[in-house]
């Protein structure tokens, strides 16, 4: 099911199914740096270890999780890129 | 001025007073290894220098970090012991301790920096061995603190363990009911109801706080956070598993445990016996009774060790021959 603030336009989308820990989450902090403060990117994860590390990590660098859904295998997440000073 | 012989003398005798104490005489003839002081295995780097500098003046310029975390300082000279004692001093590094004594706290880095931790398990060693170092106790009385329930320093095998847990709570208003919480969750302790908000079956929950961690919205937040209590775990020749004994006991319960723990030891134990082997002999439950004095409806009960949350705790197999608790009257 679709939570309302997916329906908000990612800037960038990166799929990670596939990519094992922690790997996945350099992937993801990479591409987020890339990114402005405020922007969206979309990330596609595994269930399990992946959903069990990530996430946490993303909100511990000071990002924003805006939304979160499931896949049919899988999540997907919506990351607002936090400002440099929050990191 | 001391002839060589009289020192030497003295510093045998001090070692003989000492041996207790943190010095340990090697197989090499007048050579000990010294223990020096780490609660929880942490130290200063000026510290950590200065050991090092001690080993290269007084030893071989070795050191080996003790299966519990001390700094050994290798191959010093007996005669050399006060200067190396005085060197440390300057410092304020202090000699650990051995024998049938309150052991130096172990612990990992708990949550004051490591991501998995919940309670503050190095300032926890630091109290528990700055008030309970050196008392004596009928056998060697260890302790150490792990910040979760992944247990890294392992509480379930220490003479007095205090294991890290949280208790998840649900802000609902902050749900987007995306599930994560309960596909991460590795005990299906969590599942989605009818209003598709997951809810907690708290007799499967193991209090890892990994549903906390993934929640993307912090809609799963910390509620109650406290120590599991271990007893009567041992390594060595005949291995112990140890009991556990309570939960979610608030940090600042968790010294009062370790004194009524140590006191209740000192009455029952015998000499040379460790814990473990007390219970063994008298039972555990007139423990858990002076233990409720502490922690009150924190302590567990035999239908406790029923539910899924405490079985899976045990190795493979153990839930079912572990001993009953009787019912406290
Ligand atoms: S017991 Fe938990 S908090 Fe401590 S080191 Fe292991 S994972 Fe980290
Ligand atoms: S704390 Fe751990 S065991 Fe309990 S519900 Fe959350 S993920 Fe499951
Ligand atoms: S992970 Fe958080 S937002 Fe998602 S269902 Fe669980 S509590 Fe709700």
């Amino acid at each position: 099911m679709e939570s309302r603030a997916m329906e908000r336009q990612a800037d960038e989308k990166i799929d990670l199914r596939g990519t094992p820990c922690p790997m996945n989450w350099v992937k993801t902090k990479l591409r987020l740096e890339e990114l402005k403060q405020g922007q969206l990117l979309e990330v596609l994860l595994d269930d399990g270890e992946p959903m069990r590390n990530v996430p946490g990590s993303v909100k511990a660098e000071g990002h924003r999780i805006v939304a979160a859904a499931p896949l049919e295998h899988g999540f997907r997440l919506l990351i607002e890129r936090a400002g440099d000073a929050a990191q | 001025m001391d002839t060589d012989k009289s020192k030497e003398q003295r510093a045998e005798q001090r070692a003989e007073e000492l041996k207790a104490g943190g010095f340990i005489p090697q197989r090499q003839r007048g050579k000990i290894t010294v223990r020096c002081k780490a609660p929880g295995g942490r130290m200063t780097s000026e510290r950590l220098a200065k050991i090092a500098e001690v080993a290269q003046e007084y030893g071989q310029g070795l050191v080996h970090l003790s299966v519990r975390m001390s700094p050994e300082i290798l191959y010093v000279e007996l005669s050399d012991l006060d200067d190396v004692v005085r060197e440390l001093e300057e410092v304020g590094q202090e000699i650990a301790s051995c024998g049938k004594r309150f052991r130096v706290s172990t612990a990992c880095g708990g949550c004051e920096y490591n991501p998995n931790g919940w309670t503050d398990t190095q300032r926890l060693a630091v109290q528990a061995t700055d008030r309970f170092f050196g008392q004596e106790t009928p056998h060697k009385f260890k302790t150490t603190f792990s910040g979760c329930v992944i247990d890294c320093p392992r509480a379930r095998e220490t003479d007095l363990g205090f294991q890290g847990m949280v208790s998840p709570r649900l802000e609902d208003e902050k749900c987007t009911n995306c599930g994560i919480c309960v596909r991460v969750c590795r005990d299906e302790a969590l599942t989605m109801d009818a209003k598709e908000l997951p809810v907690r079956d708290a007799d499967r929950c193991t209090s890892c706080g990994d549903c906390i961690k993934s929640c993307p919205l912090d809609a799963m937040v910390p509620g109650r956070t406290g120590h599991a209590v271990y007893v009567g775990g041992k390594h060595g020749k005949h291995p112990h598993v140890a009991y556990p004994v309570a939960q979610l006991v608030p940090d600042d319960t968790v010294m009062d445990v370790i004194e009524a723990t140590m006191d209740w030891y000192r009455q029952h134990g015998n000499t040379g016996e460790r814990i473990g082997n007390t219970f063994d002999r008298v039972g555990i439950d007139g423990f858990r009774r002076a233990l409720r004095d502490v922690v009150g409806d924190g302590l567990l009960t035999a239908e406790d060790l029923q539910k899924h949350g405490w079985r899976s705790v045990f190795y493979r197999g153990l839930a079912d021959t572990f001993p009953q608790y009787g019912a406290l009257d």
